[in-house]
């Protein structure tokens, strides 16, 4: 190669554009909650990319107090995946009156097929939660599938409310789902979006 | 590095175009390095080529080794709801750290009580002392969530690593939400007292679309 366009390969700006880098971040789905009994990803989820990274945002509750959860489907219809999570949370009182930081033993999993409490918003209207979960390796048929998740959460008593949470889905079963839902009532609004990295 | 090319160098549009930052979903905003002697370095929708509104629904900042002048001083943020003319949104947060000196002689695990705030509106602690040896610094990032939200609190989330100025290694963990529903489109981040000597901050946008 020679000339200009030799002389530019791999810029970055000017006359010749260099690829994107690798690691990018790449879209696949997003879903608007508008009073949903669940936000599900059915699709998207596969041997594409070796990490997947769910973000929500201004996820509203129906019923004060309710439990943001997910859960993972590894084959089946169900979203029942056997699960050992950790699970520990920072909070705060908008009075300052109370604080903690601790880990929560009534919020993780032992070989659990239930959903996993990822983050607990009230229904004032402008109340909310937010963060992110990250899957590593869902297609994999010989590693159980790690995942990690942080949160923030505006709490029905006013509080802030930090969560992490990581664990792993014991299975060697291929995930290709993820459901996140209320433990009662509905999203009656925010989103949430699926994002694939490459590596 | 002349003619044609030199000419064009940076450019974003018109003939020549360059690449956009980051590549993907993220775009890189705005670099704002330290010059060197900063009170705050500050992040105003429409003001030197920022955007900090609804053209994104997350925005992150990212912390690459913040270096303070005076010794044994925080790393702070704030928001703003006026375009920077007041950095006083209300705030509730939390904030833990993790801690392990060089010599291995301690280590820690703790809520921070005295940094957090309830219903504050001052300057957020997200990073201990870092040192200022010309190798100490902090660096990490910080989520914004939909800052231009006319409905919900505006929840963020940082983690950055220091080197803590007595040769410790120290994460500190905060999150919370500016309990506004004006929109937020501005953050500021200074050091609790002293300059921002050295490092830069790089903010990003994630999009919600292909």
């Amino acid at each position: 190669m020679s000339g200009i366009v030799g002389q530019n390969t791999l810029d970055n700006s000017g006359l010749i554009k260099a690829p994107a880098g690798g690691g990018a971040w790449n879209f696949i789905a997003k879903q608007t909650a508008s009073a949903s009994a669940d936000i599900s990803f059915t699709s998207g989820i596969d041997s594409t990319y070796k990490e997947y990274i769910f973000t929500f945002k201004d996820i509203h509750p129906s019923d004060d107090g309710e439990t943001f959860t997910v859960n993972f489907r590894d084959g089946s219809t169900a979203y029942d995946a056997v699960k050992t999570t950790t699970s520990f949370r920072a909070y705060h009182d908008e009075a300052g009156s109370a604080t903690g930081f601790a880990y929560v033993t009534s919020e993780d999993l032992a070989q659990g097929t239930g959903v996993q409490n990822i983050a607990n918003s009230g229904s004032d209207n402008d109340q909310s939660c937010a963060g992110y979960l990250h899957l590593f390796n869902p297609s994999s048929t010989t590693f159980v599938k790690h995942f990690i998740i942080r949160t923030s959460s505006a709490m029905y008593l006013d509080y802030i409310n930090e969560w992490h949470i990581a664990g792993y889905c014991n299975t060697t079963t291929a995930i290709d789902g993820v459901q996140f839902s209320f433990a009662s009532g509905t999203i009656d609004a925010g989103d949430i979006c699926l994002y694939g990295i490459s590596t | 590095m002349t003619g044609i090319v030199a000419q064009n160098v940076g450019r974003t549009s018109g003939l020549i175009k360059a690449a956009s930052g980051g590549g993907g979903v993220w775009t890189l905003i705005k670099t704002l390095p330290s010059s060197g002697s900063d009170g705050t370095l500050d992040f105003v929708d429409g003001s030197d080529d920022v955007t900090l509104d609804s053209t994104y629904p997350i925005y992150v900042f990212k912390f690459i080794n913040m270096h303070p002048g005076t010794h044994d001083v925080l790393f702070m943020m704030n928001l703003s709801e006026d375009g920077g003319s007041n950095w006083n949104v209300t705030k509730t947060t939390t904030l833990w750290y993790t801690g392990h000196d060089e010599a291995d002689s301690s280590t820690s695990l703790a809520y921070w009580a005295s940094k957090d705030l309830a219903q504050g509106t001052g300057y957020q602690t997200i990073s201990l002392h870092p040192g200022t040896d010309n190798d100490q610094s902090c660096s990490g990032e910080m989520w914004l969530f939909n800052p231009s939200s006319t409905t919900y609190v505006k929840h963020f989330m940082s983690t950055l690593n220091t080197y803590y100025h007595n040769d410790y290694t120290y994460s500190t963990f905060c999150a919370g939400y500016g309990n506004t529903t004006s929109a937020v489109d501005g953050v500021s981040f200074k050091m609790e007292s002293g300059e921002i000597q050295g490092g830069k901050i790089k903010l990003y946008g994630l999009k919600d679309s292909a």
